[in-house]
């Protein structure tokens, strides 16, 4: 009944031979594993499994909420619920996750692997900050329980970690209490990358949640352009009563042929964006659905780009080199003529406590490319400014970056690698990303 | 309602009693492993949004002697019992099966049985109530037997036979026999089998469940589409089935 030439693939459809074994028991699942895998949101390789392995260990059927103390916001849960399924369950009780990366079809587990970060970033960091225990399967087999306190240095080198350091297999974070379930809204254009940024920036003072889309390829007067979303939760006056209902996703039919999307259409299709906005600001009253989760309402959008998927190079740039350092990485772009499908920026607050954790002060640039023969260039090319500017890229989203690149933008490896060594001294625990970027035995 | 249930601890019975749960129904938990029914039991508490977890006691297919006590506590911690629902079961594949015969004896024995005594018992506490509801799990597999789930397709037929006599029989004193019969449903039990077409989800299957409950439709395939796939699998000639 098994077919040999199954697959597990990333988000971006990047693959690997092999096939996810799913239990709802993630004690005995993961014993002997070498990786454990959410719902297969990240992008590239992360949730893969190594060359030489060709199973990896799928927690999804592990979604039980173990404890909830309404007074504080306390959760506890089987690290395969997904934040859809908690947002189902506790958004109408009045109560919404810290942190929620852009989709919400992702587990507790991959949203402290991966630390994910949200539009909120600038002012409450990533989901690992309201992280307050984890119950891991490290590699020798046990079952250890970390908190900041105690292994600590485990506990932060996994948030973060993309796995590597232990099979998550129970979350405890703190809800965050909700004045609504509806998000009170802005957006506003701006021409240029210049205003886009400094609208960013002014919005991040006065809003919890901000985030811009750009036009990837529009170029010369008219580069970065964009719409700018801010929001917070609404005030019970503000918001109609009760809890919208999360929407009916449309489904992509089928694979698109690989060209579909290119410079023209995505550049008819961002103008169309860009024009409807019209020129004043937009407020609005919207779901927290619409406002957060925007491509979640297309399932399997991934198909758009056809069978050779999508790659996304997510990086943090310092604030030192200011709105220069971005400019400098669409310049690239433009120049290069990529086929820029979706560019989002956002600017993040302080580096957290992970160890290997994306986000850092600066602005990130996220962009998404159909996967052709010159993307290996492209992102090599993206990197190397990348290093350049003093950047570091997003691991989640990545299945191109080089050993080399990668070291040279992180100065903080050898110290998670340090923590990972003495929890994983044969280096057990590992992933197709790890054999590529940190140089794993296959 | 008051809905006792045994297996429901993962699959589609957790998909079932989270669905109850949530529509303000009132649970009892039945299964073998204490650990797992706290776990299971904390997880409805809070989905139902409930001030203590739904009660829960051990019960275990493979063990006879243990239903009637936990059918017992159940009906005296709910009250009364409007519905038992029974989704627990033993699966394994043919080549496993065939290779094992005391485990192909073991799967005979908890799949037919054992299910049928611990109906047995529920029929009765529900009979001297004045009736109720009593959903068990059977599955296609009982619909033809097949090569590959000749023993576990067997136990599923008598299975499915059984509950369609207890319809025929005490029907008319109150008895509701709803006889699902789930295709492919992605679980923990079918992990690492490649699925078929019209492959389920737990969660669909267990509105389809739901709604046959209230309403006391005595078969209910799920998901829906198996009930013209078993048509026309039932009347394949012995030829075609003889192929795989």
């Amino acid at each position: 009944m098994r077919s040999d030439a199954a697959t597990v693939a990333g988000w971006g459809r990047v693959s690997a031979p092999g096939r996810e074994v799913r239990s709802d028991d993630l004690v005995r699942l993961t014993d002997g594993a070498v990786l454990s895998r959410g719902l297969g949101r990240s992008y590239g390789d992360s949730s893969l499994p190594p060359p030489a392995v060709r199973e990896v260990a799928g927690t999804a059927l592990a979604d039980r909420v173990l404890a909830f103390d309404p007074a504080t916001g306390r959760l506890r849960a089987e690290a395969g619920l997904s934040l859809h399924a908690l947002t189902g369950m506790l958004l109408p009780r009045g109560w919404f996750v810290p942190v929620t990366p852009g989709t919400a079809f992702v587990t507790l587990g991959g949203m402290v692997a991966a630390d994910v970060h949200g539009k909120n970033h600038h002012v409450d960091g990533c989901f690992g900050a309201h992280v307050e225990a984890l119950r891991l399967r490290v590699a020798d087999g046990r079952i250890v329980d970390c908190t900041p306190e105690r292994d600590g240095d485990l506990f932060r080198a996994t948030v973060g970690g993309m796995g590597l350091t232990g099979h998550i297999l129970e979350v405890a974070f703190r809800m965050q209490r909700v004045p609504s379930a509806w998000i009170e809204s802005e957006s506003v254009r701006a021409a240029g990358i210049d205003v886009l940024l400094a609208e960013l920036e002014r919005s991040s003072a006065a809003w919890p949640f901000t985030v811009a889309w750009a036009d990837g390829v529009a170029g010369g007067a008219r580069l970065g352009r964009g719409i700018v979303h801010r929001g917070r939760w609404a005030e019970p006056g503000e918001a109609p009563a009760g809890a919208p209902a999360p929407p009916r996703p449309v489904r992509v039919p089928c694979d698109l042929p690989g060209r579909t999307l290119n410079r023209t259409t995505v550049g008819l299709f961002n103008a169309a964006l860009y024009r409807r906005h019209g020129r004043s600001g937009r407020r609005e009253v919207q779901s927290p659905y619409r406002f957060f989760y925007p491509l979640d309402r297309l399932a399997d959008w991934n198909r758009l780009y056809g069978r050779r998927g999508l790659t996304q190079h997510q990086c943090v740039l310092p604030p030192e080199r200011g709105p220069a350092a971005v400019r400098d990485l669409l310049e690239l772009l433009a120049r290069r003529r990529a086929c820029v499908c979706l560019c989002v920026i956002k600017n993040c607050g302080n580096e957290g406590a992970g160890t290997l954790s994306f986000p850092r002060r600066g602005t990130s640039v996220a962009i998404d490319l159909p996967i052709d023969d010159g993307t290996q260039a492209l992102v090599d090319a993206l990197n190397e400014r990348v290093i350049d500017l003093g950047g570091r890229i997003y691991l989640a989203k990545d299945a191109f970056t080089r050993a080399e690149h990668f070291r040279a933008m992180e100065p903080r490896l050898d110290c998670w690698t340090a923590v990972r060594r003495r929890w994983d001294p044969e280096l057990r625990l590992r992933s197709a990303q790890s054999v590529r970027i940190l140089g794993d035995p296959a | 309602m008051n809905a006792v249930l045994l297996g429901a601890t993962r699959g589609m019975g957790r998909a079932l009693a989270r669905l109850l749960v949530a529509r303000g129904d009132a649970l009892c938990l039945l299964g073998r492993d204490p650990a797992e029914l706290e776990r299971s039991a904390r997880d409805l508490q809070v989905r139902g949004a409930l001030a203590a977890p739904p009660p829960a006691f051990p019960c275990d297919l493979a063990r006879p002697e243990t239903f009637a006590p936990a059918l017992d506590a159940a009906a005296e911690s709910l009250g009364r019992l409007d519905v038992v629902v029974v989704t627990a079961a033993d699966f394994a594949v043919q080549t496993v099966l065939e290779s094992d015969p005391d485990r192909a004896r073991a799967l005979a024995t908890v799949d037919f049985a054992n299910t049928v005594g611990f109906c047995e018992h529920a029929r009765q506490i529900l009979l001297s109530a004045g009736g109720g509801t009593l959903c068990v799990f059977s599955s296609v597999a009982g619909d033809r037997a097949r090569s590959s789930v000749v023993l576990y397709g067997a136990a599923k037929a008598g299975l499915s036979a059984y509950l369609e006599g207890l319809d025929h029989r005490y029907h008319r004193q109150g008895l509701r026999t709803v006889c699902v019969k789930p295709g492919f449903v992605r679980t923990g039990m079918t992990a690492g089998l490649d699925p078929p077409p019209f492959a389920g989800d737990p969660d669909r299957v267990a509105r389809r469940v739901a709604r046959a409950i209230d309403r006391g439709r005595p078969v209910v395939y799920a998901p829906a589409v198996w009930r013209w796939v078993m048509l026309v699998v039932r009347h394949l000639p012995r030829a075609v089935m003889r192929l795989r």
